[in-house]
């Protein structure tokens, strides 16, 4: 029993040491910071990394990987249990949620001192998407935005030179494409019903505010959204694309059949096309900018991409600072570029010949200079994807009219909406 | 008598609060939640939690999308649950028979599907069912039958989760009725064979009698089980074409942990609780009336 008792404190005194000497061996001025970061990025990012921890020898950054299908959860999961990280890659379009949890903080004072990020070395319109109520909520890693891709040999086939400027000119095209194979099951484009981009894009180059009343209401039956609405229907109802994912399990071996020509999307598909489409078939395809409604070219397109953010709770906040300003330099943003194909987010680092001579590129770039945010609200997501979706595919499969979708997700809308005007409007 | 229940108390203890901790407590937590409009709002500022009464319930009421989901559920448990306990009280007679060989082997092959992870199954099947290229309209196509866009289309894409669920998991129900099988005494079938009774006699008067508790039994883990449909669709279609494959329990994901509206989503939790319940005692019921 003796024996057991000195065991016992022989232990307790071996745990005691390793506390108190690896606290004090922590101490020692490195500080660590707590990095999430998503899916291949946090893989490829460790590799830069070291050379930010050589010019900080004070700074230790610990990466840890989150995978994107998970990362929303995960994150409020840590903000509901206050295990934040000090500094996360978020996607833009959830920016407007963590600062409505007061999660992150307003960096506006850590940019108005700093040299190396400015907002004017960044695309406006990705900038503009971290910015709520005048307060500069995380610095653009790295963008993206959807452009059309599509196959130059049937476009030539159909007698079409040039990709389509315009919304008509993109309606005769793919009229002119399906009547290449008839009978055939081929498809001009891919709009799919599943991905609420399309839509939003649309309605936005024909001009439609798509909230009104302090983006309390939905507005998705004004004039203007109907009328990108009804365009973008029109192609499923006169067979011009598939419905859904559903249909064409394999979007790049659908362009290489020919099953689509068409796909609008963003800059992830690159590598997967480049996979795909060997051989003959290598020099088939293009990257151009969105059509316009009328005049314009390029047409609008939504500034996507990941920011850089910090936590509130974050007792490191200059350090994380010093690896956001790290990150955002042109040269490290090449190198983030090289190892994860992920499009730079300052301006400077596209005159690099990697870039500017890069074929694919050059059409987001002009793309890049044309893009718009998406409205700015936490809600934001679920009225996309549960419910414009639901309804897009409502009306593509005749279910419903377009007028009765629009204004059935103008309901659902102001449903999901009525919180946010209970907040807004409340007496202060 | 006093200190020996004190005594087993005492023994009890870890277990009841470890019970009381992870179970009761959220479960009460939750059920005050449904009377609330917790979501993401509340998480940031806890002064913007309203108590709401029965609104998210009265809200559910008017719910399309909710009465949708609450349909689709119905329909696989009506169709599917039957279905999966014929097909695994079938499979357990021809492994229980004396005729058959290889028993341990398809024995072991029936349960595979049981232990094999859906998200892998699921992408088999996906190929299996592909319009263009899968191997059901291939054979199909055989037969002189048209390809149908089994996931895609709306009428077919029920009916397709209700095969997967079905091949998913009737391995396991099989051998809980193996077992039942192998309770039944021999006599009872010697003595049915001196009497001159068929085969069909001896299933419906010796089998399916002897059968029942295990038949209560596999039925009730399979109406829970199947009232709580979430991976196949999930994985499969995401409640899609149409909202034809989402389940009450996807919707109650969504809402919750997709779109944090925690108060909503506790009170579907709590609904689907009280038809789960209902479900329950009527199927004791019936078993009692069979007595």
């Amino acid at each position: 029993m003796i024996m057991f008792f000195s065991a016992i404190k022989k232990i307790f005194l071996y745990i005691s040491f390793v506390i108190i000497f690896g606290c004090s061996n922590r101490q020692s001025d490195v500080i660590e910071i707590k990095f999430w970061a998503m899916g291949s990025e946090a893989e490829q990012v460790s590799k830069i990394l070291p050379e930010f921890e050589k010019r900080n020898p004070n700074i230790k950054v610990k990466v840890q990987q989150i995978p994107w299908t998970a990362a929303q959860e995960k994150l409020i999961t840590a903000f509901a249990s206050d295990n934040t990280p000090d500094i996360c890659q978020l996607g833009n379009t959830w920016i407007p949620q963590f600062s409505s949890l007061n999660a992150i903080v307003d960096l506006t004072g850590f940019v108005k001192k700093s040299s190396v990020v400015k907002p004017e070395y960044f695309f406006p319109g990705v900038w503009e998407t971290n910015i709520i109520n005048n307060q500069i909520f995380g610095i653009p890693w790295y963008v993206d935005t959807r452009l059309m891709f599509y196959r130059k040999d049937v476009f030539e086939r159909a007698g079409f030179n040039q990709p389509p400027k315009n919304w008509d000119e993109l309606y005769l095209l793919c009229k002119k494409v399906k009547e290449l194979d008839k009978g055939a099951e081929k498809y001009p484009i891919f709009i799919p019903t599943n991905e609420w981009n399309s839509f939003i894009i649309f309605g936005l180059q024909a001009r439609a505010k798509l909230l009104k009343e302090k983006d309390t209401r939905g507005n998705f039956s004004s004039k203007e959204f109907k009328e990108a609405f009804d365009y973008l229907i029109r192609f499923h109802k006169e067979k011009l694309t598939p419905f859904g994912m559903m249909q064409v399990t394999n979007v790049y071996q659908a362009m290489a059949e020919e099953y689509i020509s068409i796909y609008l999307s963003g800059p992830w598909n690159i590598p997967e096309f480049k996979k795909w489409m060997t051989g003959n078939l290598a020099d088939k395809w293009a990257t151009a900018p969105m059509p316009g409604h009328k005049n314009e070219y390029p047409g609008l397109s939504l500034a996507g991409g990941s920011s850089l953010v910090i936590f509130r709770n974050s007792k490191h906040k200059d350090e994380c600072w010093k690896l956001i300003e790290f990150l955002s330099e042109p040269q490290i943003q090449l190198k983030v570029y090289d190892v994860t194909n992920n499009l730079p987010s300052v301006i400077e680092a596209w005159k690099d010949s990697s870039l500017a001579n890069d074929i694919y590129m050059k059409a987001f770039y002009q793309q890049l200079q044309n893009v718009i945010s998406a409205p700015k609200i936490p809600e934001w997501e679920q009225i996309v994807f549960s419910k414009l979706q639901q309804y897009a595919e409502f009306a593509a499969r005749g279910v419903m009219t377009t007028e009765e979708a629009l204004k059935k997700l103008d309901e659902d809308t102001d449903r999901i909406l009525e919180k946010r005007r209970w907040m807004t409007f409340r007496a202060k | 008598m006093k200190s020996n229940s004190k005594i087993a108390l005492l023994f009890l203890a870890p277990a009841i609060s470890a019970i009381l901790i992870f179970f009761f407590i959220p479960v009460i937590a939750a059920f005050v939640i449904s009377f609330t409009d917790f979501d993401i709002y509340t998480l940031g500022d806890f002064s913007t939690l309203r108590f709401i009464g029965f609104d998210n319930y009265i809200k559910l009421l008017s719910d399309e999308l909710f009465w949708t989901a609450l349909k689709n559920t119905f329909y696989f448990v009506v169709v599917a649950g039957p279905l999966s306990i014929a097909v695994s009280l079938s499979a357990a007679l021809l492994l229980n028979s004396k005729l058959t060989k290889f028993k341990s082997l398809f024995r072991l092959a029936y349960f595979l599907p049981v232990v094999t992870t859906l998200v892998a199954v699921a992408i088999v099947w996906r190929f299996i069912y592909h319009p263009n290229f899968g191997i059901l309209n291939f054979f199909l196509g055989l037969i002189g039958i048209n390809p149908i866009d089994w996931l895609g289309d709306p009428f077919w894409a029920m009916p397709s989760i209700i095969i997967l669920a079905v091949w998913k998991n009737f391995g396991y129900n099989m051998i809980i009725f193996i077992a039942g099988l192998q309770n039944i005494p021999e006599e009872l079938y010697e003595a049915a064979d001196i009497e001159g009774a068929n085969a069909f006699q001896k299933f419906r008067f010796i089998t399916l009698p002897m059968l029942a508790p295990t038949t209560i039994l596999v039925s009730i883990i399979t109406m829970i089980g199947y009232f709580q449909l979430f991976a196949e669709p999930y994985v499969m279609t995401q409640g899609g074409p149409l909202n034809k494959t989402l389940s009450i329990v996807q919707y109650m994901y969504q809402e919750g942990f997709r779109w944090w509206n925690m108060g909503y989503s506790a009170s579907i939790a709590f609904v689907l609780f009280i038809i789960i319940f209902i479900g329950t005692i009527i199927q004791f019921r019936i078993q009692k009336f069979n007595k």
